[in-house]
């Protein structure tokens, strides 16, 4: 490990993985509440279920995700540019800020001082070193987008008229969407909570604060998939032994996620007061839109699969799956990742419908499904990213292959018991976010299944209990040296057979803006002139 | 060759692209259809309401259930930790409730799955629903977003009594 890049992601996965282990730990505690199983009275530091959850929600899609997206991604686009960082010193000092971020919001986290879930809905009020640090580590990201576009900067002119790598490509499009959609989070933290939390303005908004946080929390689900994408476009066909189907439509499909991902937040609102039926149904119309990228993401890396699988003899319509090089762990993990986010993104479209969300809308039935994405389609591919990324950046092979396959398939069976149970839990009724055990009103039927929670989450804990184990023992007892990183894929389309219009950011950047003004403009107009801000704090916990 | 792949890649590509964008437009044309056919009503711009001043403001000065016409019904419903008031509500089967709902406190939900009722409930808004009871029995009625350490007592009952 010779290159600060090298270092610089092995920092970032570090912190990464210890947040994934509390995730998961206390996912567990969780998952066997619902069974009936209460560990929170004998559990050291965490105290109630809802701090638990609160230590969920944030560890695994706050920490776990970010972290890794800002080691990997950079890591990806600077091999594929073929160059450093533009400022590595500014690298650094964003990691320390962000892990400066990190620290001063578990204080009140881990101490029970911040116990508002990670979506932190005012007037729930934490203490203000939570919203402080959170909003460090948003400004963290906003160092890595400007640090990747002074790298590509550097690049192209050194390399003018040349396609951008695609890999590089899509690390770029990944950062500049996101950037773009955190605004609605940095918006709430500056105006409402940071101030509030302070006490320098006395009141808050429910409404205005759901309103800027689902500006950015509807994008964020795309701020972790599209780095899963870059692995399942640009590594997993050649890791599979094919190539890249068509490069072109795979730029045409981000730059989609560019303009589509932040206009459609109202589809987590459709419930709420005080937002006009019309301006939901825009949204509902937008998310419908962004279904389409999300289709040709899936014929795209399909047809790649099954390039390699063919040149591997695989034959069929469907039996070809069979001959995809399934003893590697990494690429088994990333396409059974993608197999259950194809029931993830069905399920996706049913919350979406403004009718079926009434029936679905804050039950159990959306725990299961963002398992399916955030915790399957990402997580699961991010484990897969690991087994070939953690051993090059320790310069050892891993452990063991066996036991990461065995591991791969226990997430990919635990994940469809958990997850297919809180499914139908939530047609049943059942509420979300909820210690089911404790509640009055279980339902007999609800009674019958909660069991298979248990289960499906105990299967998932001792999967992941394997996966931090194979990463331990590569770093303390693995000798044999590293093999080397995967190659990116080549396509059967190539670049030059994509318009060069996608090349270009300007055009697509306002577009991004356009659409979000005209989605978004006058609600929130409306919301920032008429608010109040006459609702009091209240820690009720 | 090299052009005749990547002629077929295109044909390809454009098989996939029109479905990929059909299926999309087909789904959302059924979802207007029948969400506007079914009569499906969203919680809209109702009104604000001052949260600190909830119990001094008509009609969630008196929570309660009000008959407006024979088998027509409202109820005007405060949202607090970590319960509702009424918390209880009978009507005879048949009937229409509409549900004016507001909060006293953080941020609470309404869901009452048979009736297929799911609003939140925010400090600060009026929230709206209606529903209709037409079998008898017992509707369980819970609050769905996390408002505190208590959240999962918080429920309630609508009761609905066969018509003699
Ligand atoms: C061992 C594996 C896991 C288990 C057993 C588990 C279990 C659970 C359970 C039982 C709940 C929720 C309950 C409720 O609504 O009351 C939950 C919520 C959640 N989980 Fe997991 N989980 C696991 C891994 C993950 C991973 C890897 C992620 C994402 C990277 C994730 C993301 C979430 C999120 C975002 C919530 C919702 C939190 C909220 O409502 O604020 N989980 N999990
Ligand atoms: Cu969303
Ligand atoms: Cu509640």
């Amino acid at each position: 490990m010779t290159r600060s890049e090298d270092r610089l992601t092995a920092a970032f996965l570090l912190v990464a993985l210890v947040a994934l282990f509390g995730g998961v730990l206390t996912g567990f505690f969780q998952a066997i509440e619902h069974a009936g199983v209460d560990v929170y009275p004998s559990t050291p530091i965490v105290k109630s279920y809802y701090h638990s959850l609160t230590l969920h929600g944030v560890l695994n899609v706050l920490v776990w995700t970010t972290f890794f997206i800002c080691g990997f991604v950079p890591f990806l686009t600077t091999r594929a540019l073929g160059t450093r960082l533009a400022r590595p010193g500014l690298a650094w000092l964003t990691f320390w800020l962000m892990l400066g971020g990190l620290l001063l919001a578990a204080i009140p986290l881990v101490g029970n001082a911040a116990t508002v879930m990670f979506t932190f809905y005012p007037p729930l009020k934490a203490h203000w070193a939570f919203y402080v640090g959170l909003t460090l580590v948003v400004v963290g990201t906003w160092l890595v987008t400007l640090n990747l576009a002074l790298t590509w900067r550097a690049w192209r002119r050194q390399h003018p008229g040349e396609r951008t790598p695609l890999a590089a490509f899509m690390g770029l499009v990944t950062f500049a969407m996101w950037t773009l959609a955190s605004l609605g989070l940095a918006a709430e933290m500056l105006v409402m909570l940071i101030p509030w939390s302070l006490g320098l303005i006395a009141g808050t908004d429910a409404l205005l604060g759901r309103a800027l946080f689902w500006f950015t929390g509807h994008p964020i689900v795309y701020f972790w998939l599209l780095p899963a994408y870059m692995s399942w476009y640009t590594l997993a066909p050649r890791q599979a032994g094919g190539k890249l189907f068509s490069d072109p439509l795979a730029r045409t499909s981000f730059i989609l996620f560019l303009v589509l991902s932040t206009p459609l937040g109202f589809h987590h609102q459709y419930t709420d007061p005080g937002i006009q039926i019309g301006w939901k149904l825009v949204h509902a119309f937008l998310t419908f839109a962004v279904f389409f990228p999300s289709l040709l993401t899936f014929f795209n890396v399909v047809a790649s699969l099954e390039s390699g699988a063919r040149a591997r003899g695989g034959r069929g319509w469907v039996a070809w799956v069979a001959r995809l090089p399934w003893g590697d762990p990494s690429l088994a993990a990333q396409v059974l990742a993608m197999l259950l986010f194809a029931f993830g993104g069905i399920g996706g479209l049913i919350n979406a419908s403004y009718n079926l969300n009434l029936i679905v809308h804050n039950t159990a039935w959306i725990v299961g499904h963002l398992h399916l994405t955030v915790g399957t389609a990402v997580t699961l591919t991010f484990m897969g990213v690991s087994y070939w990324l953690v051993p090059y950046l320790a310069g050892r092979a891993l452990w063991s292959r066996r036991l990461a396959l065995v591991q791969v398939w226990s997430w990919f069976v635990g994940m469809i018991v958990f997850s297919n149970t809180l499914h139908r839990l939530g047609l049943m009724g059942m509420p979300r976010r909820t210690m089911i055990g404790a509640a009055p009103y279980v339902l007999p039927e609800w009674k019958a299944l909660l069991p298979l929670v248990g289960i499906g989450g105990t299967l998932l804990f001792l999967s992941s209990v394997l996966f931090f184990l194979n990463l331990v023992l590569t770093l303390v007892v693995s000798r044999a040296p590293a093999p080397a990183v995967p190659a990116f894929a080549e396509a059967l389309s190539g670049p030059d057979h994509a318009p060069a219009i996608l090349d270009r950011w300007r055009p697509w950047l306002a577009l991004a803006v356009v659409l979000i003004a005209i989605a978004y403009g006058p609600t929130l107009v409306r919301l920032a002139l008429t608010t109040p801000f006459n609702t009091p704090g209240l820690r009720v916990w | 060759m090299a052009t005749r792949k990547g002629t077929t890649v295109y044909l390809y590509e454009l098989a996939w692209i029109l479905p990929s964008f059909a299926i999309p437009v087909g789904m959302l044309v059924a979802l207007v259809v029948t969400a506007f056919g079914a009569g499906i009503h969203l919680p809209g711009l109702e009104r604000r309401i001052d949260p600190t001043k909830v119990a001094e403001t008509p009609p969630f000065d008196k929570p309660g259930l009000v008959e407006l016409a024979p088998g027509r019904y409202e109820v005007r419903m405060t949202a607090q930790i970590w319960s509702f008031a009424p918390r209880e509500i009978r009507v005879p089967a048949g009937s229409t409730v509409r549900f004016w709902v507001t909060s006293k406190d953080v941020v609470h939900g309404l869901l009452i799955p048979k009736a297929n009722v799911n609003l939140m409930l925010l400090p600060g808004q009026v929230a709206f629903a209606e529903a209709r009871f037409d079998t008898p029995g017992e509707y369980l009625m819970m609050c769905h977003e996390y408002c505190g350490i208590a959240h999962h007592t918080m429920a309630g009952t609508v009761i609905v009594e066969a018509r003699r």
